[in-house]
C-alpha cells in the first residue's frame, strides 16, 4: 500500500543542512500495523509527516496504493490527505471552541459531505470510540484520554486506508494511554493500517512490525508472528 | 471536495464568537466608520434641501427685478439701497405683464414705520404690495381676505398683518375690521396671514402688508424697490429675463438702469456648494472606514497566528490552501459586512435624532451615499484580510502543528 523509495529529506539550518531522512526505502503492507522507534532526532516525525502528505521528500518517489503521491498538487494531496489518511497527534489538535461532535465533523464538512449523512457519521463514530456521552462537550471538559478517543474519531471518520499516530500517548498516563492504544488496535483489527511513532517500548513492542531509526536510517525492521500479548 | 456555503459562514461565525470582545471591537469600528458617513452626508444633503427649500418658498420661477445697474450682476450695496438714477415705477411694473411667458407680476416697496392700535404702537417691516404677491410667495392666509385686485394705483386704505402683529396689538381681541395708525394714516385691517412658513429674509408673522400705492405715499418715494416677475415655467426665465431687461430699457430712453436677478441661478450655485459640501464630507468619513479596514487588517493577521494550529490541523485534515483562505475571507467578510449593517441602523437612527433636534434641517441620507458606504465597508474588510488570508494559506503544516 505505502511504498517509499529512496526518501531523502534535508533540512537548511542556517549554512548546515540536517538529513532527516538519508536514502529510506519501505513497503507497508495494507492493514498492517507498525510501530516507528528511536532516539529523539532521528527522523520519526519526518516519515510520518512524509507518509501523511503533510511534507514532501527532497528525493525519492512516494507511492500510495500504487498512486506516484510524490508531486501531486497542493488540491490533490489535500484530498488524499482527506479520503486516506487519518492522523492522530500528540497533542490531540481538536479546535477549543468546537464540541467533540463538531471536530469529528470537520473531515466530512470539508469533504462536502451532506449534514443528515454527516449526523450519522459522526455519532456512529463517537458511539466507536465509547463517547457517545460527551458529544456536546467541549474539549477542554474531557479528559486527555477522551480528547485523544475524539481525536482518533475524527481520524476514522472518513474511512481512511491507514492511520498515522505520532506518540499518541505521550501526554497521557499509563490508563488512558493503555485505552487509547487498544481503541487503535480495534480499528487496526477492522483492517486499517496502523503506523504508530512512539518512545515507549511497551507500546511498540505490541505491533506487528516494529522499525527502529537512527541517524534518519531506517536501522531495524523487526516483523513479529505471533500475536500480541 | 466542496464546502457548503452554510458551513463556511458557520464556521467563521463559531470562530468570530469565540473572541467576543475583540469581535465586538472590530464591529464598533466598522459601525462608526458607517454610521459616520450616513450621519454626515445626511447633514451635507440637508443643509442642501434646507436651501433649496428656503429659495422654493421664495416663490417658484421667480424673476427679480432691482433698480440700480450693478455691473458685477450680483447686490452691491446701492443695489441693495435702491439708489437709482432713474425710478422703477408701478406703470414699469404694468409694462412687464404684457408677455405670455409671464404669469403674475408683483410691484413691491418695503419700509418701517411705526404701528399702532388702542394705545399700543410697535416698529413693523411694512410691504407695499399688490394682489398678486400672495400667489407669487406661496404664503397663506389665515383670516379675512388678502389685498383685493384693484388698481394697482389706487392707495386703499387696507392692511394685511402677520398674527404675531395681531397677537401683540390686539391681544384676545378681533382684529379684522379694526383700523390700524401706521405713520400718520389709517388703515382697516382686512387680513392676517398664516403664521405657517418663512422666506429668507422675511418673517411672515412680523409684518403689515399694504397696496403698493399706499406705501408710496406712506413713505413718500416715487420709486419702487423690487418688481416680482413669476415666469410660467422654468424654461420661460430666461426670455422673461431677456423681456425685462429690454421692455425696461426702452421705457427708460435706452438707459440700462436696473438689475434682473433670477432666482435660479443663486439656487444652482447653493446647490452646486453644498452639493460638493455632501461629497467631500462623506469623503472625509470613509477615511474612518479605511482605517476601519486596517483594523480589520491587524485583527485577522493576529487572528491567525493565533490559530496556526487550528490551520495546520485543517490542512491535515484535508482544507486545500483555497480553502483556508476562504475561510479566512468569509470570517472577514462577515464581521465588516455586520459592521456595516450595525453602522447603517446606527447612522438611521441618528438621522432621527438630528431630525428631532433640527427640524428645519432635513438630514436623510442620499441613497447613493448609503449604498456607497456599505460597499466600501464590505469591500475594504475584504481588500485587508487578503494579505491575512494569503499568510494562513501558505503556512506549513508540519510547522503549523508543532508549535505548541
Ligand atoms: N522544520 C525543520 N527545520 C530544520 N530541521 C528540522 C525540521 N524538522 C525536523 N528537523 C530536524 O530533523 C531531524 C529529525 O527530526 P524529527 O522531528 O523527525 O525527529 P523525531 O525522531 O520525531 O524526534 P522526537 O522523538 O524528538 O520527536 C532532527 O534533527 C530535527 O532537528
Ligand atoms: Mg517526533
Amino acid at each position: 500500500m505505502i511504498d517509499l523509495e529512496h526518501i531523502h529529506r534535508d533540512f537548511r539550518v542556517g549554512d548546515q543542512i540536517v538529513h532527516a531522512l538519508d536514502d529510506v526505502s519501505l513497503h507497508i503492507d495494507a492493514g498492517d500495523y507498525v510501530s516507528i522507534m528511536g532516539p529523539s532526532g532521528s527522523g520519526k516525525s519526518t516519515l510520518l509527516n512524509i507518509i501523511g502528505l503533510l511534507d514532501r521528500p527532497t528525493a525519492g518517489t512516494y507511492r500510495l496504493n500504487g498512486r506516484d503521491v510524490t508531486d501531486l498538487s497542493d488540491t490533490e494531496q489535500a484530498e488524499v490527505r482527506n479520503r486516506e489518511i487519518g492522523f492522530v497527534f500528540q497533542a490531540f489538535h481538536l479546535v477549543p471552541r468546537l464540541n467533540a461532535f463538531e471536530n469529528v465533523e470537520l473531515p466530512l464538512i470539508l469533504a462536502g459531505v451532506e449534514p443528515a449523512e454527516r449526523q450519522r457519521r459522526v455519532r456512529e463514530a463517537l458511539a466507536a470510540v465509547g463517547l457517545t456521552e460527551r458529544a456536546h462537550h467541549k474539549p477542554d471538559q474531557l479528559s486527555g484520554g477522551q480528547r485523544q478517543r475524539v481525536a482518533i474519531a475524527r481520524a476514522t471518520i472518513m474511512r481512511p486506508n491507514v492511520i498515522l499516530a505520532d506518540e499518541p500517548t505521550g501526554n497521557l498516563d499509563h490508563r488512558s494511554g493503555g485505552e487509547v492504544i487498544r481503541t487503535l488496535e480495534e480499528l487496526n483489527a477492522a483492517g486499517i493500517a496502523l503506523i504508530v511513532v512512539t518512545h515507549d517500548p511497551l507500546v511498540g513492542e505490541r505491533a506487528r512490525r516494529q522499525l527502529h531509526m537512527l541517524d534518519g536510517r531506517l536501522e531495524r525492521d523487526l516483523q513479529t508472528h505471533h500475536a500480541p500479548a | 471536495m466542496h464546502l457548503h456555503s452554510r458551513d463556511i459562514g458557520h464556521f467563521a461565525w463559531g470562530a468570530l464568537r469565540s473572541y467576543p470582545g475583540r469581535t465586538f471591537l472590530m464591529l464598533l469600528a466598522m459601525a462608526i466608520g458607517v454610521a459616520a458617513v450616513i450621519v454626515l452626508t445626511a447633514l451635507g444633503e440637508g443643509a442642501r434641501r434646507y436651501v433649496v427649500d428656503e429659495f422654493s418658498a421664495l416663490g417658484t420661477n421667480l424673476v427679480i427685478v432691482i433698480p440700480g445697474r450693478s455691473e458685477t450682476g450680483g447686490l452691491n450695496p446701492s443695489t441693495l439701497m435702491g439708489e437709482t438714477p432713474r425710478d422703477l415705477t408701478i406703470a414699469d411694473a404694468r409694462a412687464l405683464t404684457r408677455s405670455v411667458n409671464v404669469r403674475r407680476v408683483a410691484p413691491l416697496n418695503v419700509g418701517q414705520a411705526e404701528v399702532s392700535w388702542g394705545g399700543r404702537s410697535r416698529e413693523v417691516v411694512i410691504v407695499g404690495a399688490t394682489h398678486e404677491y400672495l400667489a407669487i410667495r406661496h404664503w397663506k392666509l389665515g383670516q379675512g381676505r388678502f389685498l383685493p385686485a384693484a388698481k394697482w394705483e389706487q392707495a386703499l386704505p387696507v392692511a394685511v398683518i402677520g398674527s404675531k402683529i395681531r397677537r401683540e396689538l390686539f391681544g384676545p381681541r378681533r382684529a379684522l375690521g379694526q383700523w390700524l395708525r401706521i405713520g400718520d394714516r389709517r388703515y382697516r385691517v382686512i387680513g392676517i396671514l398664516a403664521s405657517r412658513g418663512r422666506s429668507i429674509g422675511v418673517d411672515v408673522e412680523d409684518l403689515v402688508i399694504i397696496p403698493v400705492a399706499s406705501a408710496l405715499q406712506l413713505f413718500n418715494t416715487p420709486s419702487l424697490f423690487r418688481i416680482l416677475v413669476e415666469a410660467r415655467s422654468r424654461e420661460a426665465i430666461a426670455p422673461v429675463k431677456r423681456f425685462i431687461v429690454d421692455t425696461l430699457q426702452r421705457r427708460h430712453q435706452g438707459v440700462k438702469d436696473v438689475t434682473v436677478i433670477t432666482q435660479d441661478a443663486v439656487l444652482a450655485t447653493f446647490d452646486r456648494i453644498l452639493g460638493a459640501l455632501t461629497y467631500a464630507v462623506g469623503g472625509i468619513a470613509a477615511i474612518s472606514l479605511a482605517v476601519a479596514g486596517i483594523l480589520i487588517m491587524n485583527v485577522m493577521l493576529v487572528a491567525v497566528s493565533q490559530r496556526t494550529a487550528e490551520i495546520g490541523l485543517l490542512k491535515a485534515l484535508g482544507a486545500t490552501r483555497r480553502t483556508i483562505s476562504v475561510l479566512i475571507l468569509a470570517e472577514a467578510i462577515l464581521l465588516s459586512g455586520l459592521g456595516a449593517v450595525g453602522g447603517l441602523l446606527l447612522g438611521l437612527a441618528g438621522n432621527v435624532v438630528i431630525r428631532r433636534i433640527l427640524p428645519v434641517l432635513p438630514a436623510q441620507t442620499p441613497l447613493w451615499a448609503l449604498l456607497s458606504a456599505l460597499m466600501v465597508a464590505i469591500v475594504t474588510g475584504l481588500l485587508f484580510s487578503l494579505l491575512p488570508a494569503r499568510r494562513a494559506a501558505a503556512l506549513d503544516p508540519v510547522l503549523a502543528l508543532s508549535r505548541r
